[in-house]
């Protein structure tokens, strides 16, 4: 692995609020093709890193680089212009739209034709968008209004969004939150299919430890605010401090088959 | 130097008034959530209540106690139309919230002509407060000098009525988070009424409190809920040391404006609102809202283009319409250009609302625009009507792309709010600057060229304009940038994350639709052959917003059908009665309650009923709210 390009590297990403220190001088690097979990217990910074990785929040200190570029400070839309998909921790879709226009919307961003006035939308990049919906196994839900689908279905048509613009780095807030355990784990195996068939990067955050265990090639432990440990999903099993901060919260991340409640 | 200072205090007691009502409407919507357009109405209400009161009980004690009585009588007037009205519509979107107190402000109007009778009604002086203090040469009267002592004593009561007492904490809790208060076993229906009532009196106080220093007459409550619009604004909606500093800033721009663009002084405010909306957007003592989600349950038909069959109906529409000249006589085409002309601007207002998510609640201005756009064209440049025709709407453009920046940097009831102060301050442009506009006067002797002339060449110009612009905006709808403005409307978070520059997208879509209804107005010009201040004012606004309500707002050209029924009928019904304003704020009161689909979201369902169904997925969505 050490030979795939860094996609991103983040060095002394710091913020805090008031007096709080929400983040502490983070810094890791993902590669290209690499599936990299953020885990930590409730208030540990984690949605705040997030936020401050995809340009959500401003870094108060450190740099952040994305493909080679500082990306430290840019907007959202700035970062997705970049090559980044994005997908949230409630989902935000369209719901108004059918589940193709969805997909279809973001490639006509992806397309730069956000401005076009003439064009017909529901006949713009079809093929496209059916095949986006073909690789998350949503092709038969196509022309049903977003709006109805199940929560589930939501997120699978978020990961097409998400892979419009044909990312080399995905960020995912929670993925499975809110799903049933089933669906967690199909949903995961999917995300990291397609990453390692396209070399996609992936960092996400999760609470669910079946799902972080059995996909991350690497994980990363936060808590309050401080990166605590780095390293295989072996290695950071092992670690005596990321047992104590689970253990000490109740939770025993080698039972399998657990009824997950997220967050 | 005394003159100046003079001036200074003028300001500060006209702030009085101002605060009092901005508080009231501040309190209400911290709590409720609702911006109350009839705010203006339960001010009016307030000052001729009062009028009545004070002129019944004599003597001092009769006089105050006139005012503060006259002021508990609207609150209770409040509390019925609370219990009656709002109940019903809390959860309803904001823009059928703003549009059914309207229709009350509408229907107030009507009810104090009838009850008042149309003139300017001269009040009492208060007794004690009749005097002035001579100031190195200069006169302060003494009422003034008691109002403004009068707010900072007010703001100090709030001040202890919400930190003080159970009552109060009540509030703030339910300020912050009125579920939350709810599940705690409060009495949510009575807090709110309570809520209502509290600031229907601080607005009809402040109604009252003025008829000493005013006259009293039925234009008063569109005035003052311009100026509270603005100073909330400014200061920060549901912050009442924002309502108290903002009314003291607008009040005393208000009073140096005068001295320095004497014409035109309200630009001052203008400028100041500007500033503060780019600075912060949410006004000075403001907190930023948290993005409003969509009110699920109401888009249920997936928006399509037209079928074959539907565009075949359409073209059937056209033609027959074309045909109206073979039947009718010349005021039935009269009348079917205006109907024309109105279709092209609802449909433009439809626009912005339906496709955008963008209410504006003065979209009049760039109609009008358009239409002085043209007087200036042909009466000062005299430029042939073709070329007119084509540039007048630039002006509609040109105001749109300006107030249509400051607009999109807010959205749902700020939005709304600031829209409206900026139709109200291009109607006072026009209606002051008498040199260029002829102000109240207007321009006349507008007339089409020879080939436009006829009744029946004119209707068919219109028509055939509003054939395009319909269709050009139908084609914009379903075009990438349409599909990017619907984008921003349903989840802005999500359109942020596939690369979609909202504020940018929204503005484009302000100036079309600022431009297409400037057409409209253009048109118009030429229809009345005269230009008046009114094609910018508020009620032409509410016109267009009732027939995108009647048509639909969740349809794709709803527009068309709402403004061919409500011209129809609001012609009709100006023929048949004296009290059309009455009935019209009754029709729009009870549209919002009872259909709030409007005309073509009602058949669009009817039809889907009858289609069967599609199988639905198992789990619905209940999940995305819950799940976190």
């Amino acid at each position: 692995m050490s030979t795939a390009p860094t996609l991103l590297s983040v060095e002394g990403l710091s913020k805090s609020y008031g007096g709080v220190h929400a983040v502490r001088n983070v810094s890791f690097a993902l590669q290209a093709g690499e599936i990299l979990a953020l885990i930590g217990p409730n208030g540990a910074g984690k949605s705040t890193c997030f936020d401050m990785l995809n340009g959500q929040t401003t870094p108060g200190a450190g740099r952040i680089t994305l493909l080679g570029g500082d990306t430290t400070g840019k907007k959202p839309r700035e970062i997705w212009r970049l090559g980044v998909g994005r997908t949230f921790q409630i989902t935000a879709t369209f719901p108004t739209m059918t589940v193709r226009e969805n997909v279809q919307v973001a490639l006509v961003s992806y397309g730069r034709q956000l401005f076009n006035l003439l064009k017909s939308t529901p006949q713009f990049a079809r093929d496209e968008a059916g095949r986006l919906l073909e690789l998350v196994g949503m092709s038969g839900y196509a022309e049903r209004p977003c709006g109805e689908l199940a929560y589930g279905d939501l997120k699978r048509l978020e990961l097409a969004i998400a892979l419009a613009n044909q990312p080399k780095l995905l960020l995912m807030d929670e993925p499975t939150a809110g799903m049933a355990p089933r669906e967690r784990i199909e949903l995961m195996r999917l995300t990291a299919g397609i990453a390692r068939e396209k070399s996609i990067g992936v960092l996400f955050t999760e609470h669910d430890m079946d799902v972080v265990f059995e996909h991350a090639d690497r994980i990363l432990v936060l808590n309050r605010g401080s990166l605590i440990a780095e390293g295989s999903p072996e290695e950071v099993r092992r670690n005596p401090q990321v047992r104590a901060i689970y253990l000490g919260e109740g939770l025993v991340y080698d039972a399998r088959h657990r009824e997950g409640a997220p967050s | 130097m005394a003159f100046y200072f003079v001036q200074f205090l003028t300001g500060l007691a006209s702030a009085a008034s101002l605060f009092l009502v901005a508080s009231g409407l501040s309190i209400i919507f911290g709590v409720t959530r609702i911006v109350n357009f009839a705010h203006g109405a339960f001010y009016m209400l307030g000052a001729y209540v009062a009028f009545t009161l004070t002129e019944r009980f004599s003597g001092a004690l009769g006089f105050w106690a006139g005012i503060v009585l006259a002021s508990l009588v609207v609150a209770v007037v409040g509390v019925l139309v609370e219990m009656v009205l709002l109940r019903r519509i809390y959860h309803a979107p904001e823009l059928f919230q703003l549009l059914a107190t309207f229709g009350l402000t509408l229907m107030v109007q009507d009810l104090v002509v009838m009850i008042w009778g149309p003139n300017d009604l001269l009040g009492r002086r208060a007794p004690g407060f009749k005097g002035a203090v001579e100031f190195f040469g200069q006169n302060i009267p003494t009422y003034d000098l008691f109002l403004i002592a009068l707010s900072p004593i007010v703001l100090g009561l709030l001040w202890l009525l919400f930190q003080r007492t159970r009552w109060g904490v009540l509030v703030r809790a339910a300020t912050q988070d009125r579920d939350m208060v709810a599940a705690l076993g409060v009495n949510q229906k009575w807090l709110f009424t309570s809520v209502f009532a509290l600031g229907v009196f601080l607005a009809a106080l402040g109604g009252a409190l003025q008829i000493p220093r005013d006259a009293v007459h039925h234009a008063l409550d569109l005035r003052i809920i311009v100026d509270v619009f603005v100073v909330v604004v400014i200061g920060g909606l549901g912050s009442i040391v924002g309502a108290f500093v903002a009314a003291v800033l607008v009040s005393e721009l208000n009073a140096f404006g005068i001295l320095i663009f004497p014409k035109i002084s309200i630009i001052l405010v203008f400028l100041v609102m500007a500033v503060v909306l780019i600075v912060r957007p949410w006004g000075l003592f403001g907190k930023p809202e948290a993005a409003a989600r969509r009110t699920p349950g109401l888009t249920v038909n997936p928006w399509r283009p037209l079928t074959s069959g539907e565009r075949l109906a359409a073209w059937a529409g056209l033609a027959v319409a074309a045909m109206l000249p073979l039947v009718g006589g010349n005021y039935a085409l009269t009348v079917g250009s205006e109907i024309a002309i109105f279709v092209i601007f609802a449909a433009s207002l439809h626009f912005l609302m339906s496709v955008g998510g963008l209410a504006s609640f003065g979209h009049a201005a760039y109609f009008g625009l358009g239409a002085y756009g043209i007087a200036f064209l042909a009466k000062m440049a005299g430029l042939p009507m073709i070329v007119c025709l084509l540039l007048g709407p630039l002006l509609g453009c040109l105001g749109a792309a300006i107030f249509g920046f400051f607009a999109v940097q807010l959205s749902g009831v700020y939005f709304a709010m600031l829209t409206l102060a900026f139709a109200q301050i291009v109607w006072s442009v026009a209606f002051q600057w008498v040199a260029v506009t002829g102000g109240d006067n207007g321009i006349l002797g507008l007339w089409p060229e020879k080939w436009a002339a006829g009744p029946a060449s004119f209707y068919w110009l219109s028509i055939g304009v509003a054939a395009l612009a319909v269709a050009a905006l139908r084609i914009i709808v379903f075009s990438p940038f349409g599909y990017a403005l619907r984008a921003t409307r349903d989840s802005l978070l999500r359109s942020e994350a596939i690369g979609i520059d909202a504020k940018r997208i929204q503005w484009t879509a302000f100036v079309i639709a600022g431009t297409v209804a400037g057409v409209a107005g253009a048109l118009f010009a030429y229809l009345k052959g005269s230009v008046f201040p009114d094609s910018l004012g508020i009620s032409l606004s509410v016109d267009a917003l009732v027939m995108v309500l009647l048509g639909g707002v969740e349809t794709v050209s709803g527009a068309v059908i709402g403004a061919i029924v409500y011209k129809m009928l609001s012609i009709w019904l100006v023929s048949q009665t004296d009290l059309s304003k009455l009935v019209l704020g009754g029709v729009i009161v009870l549209m919002v309650v009872a259909f709030p689909k409007g005309i073509v979201g009602m058949l669009e369902t009817i039809r889907n009923r009858r289609r069967p169904e599609l199988p639905k997925p198992a789990v619905l969505k209940s999940g995305i709210e819950s799940a976190e």
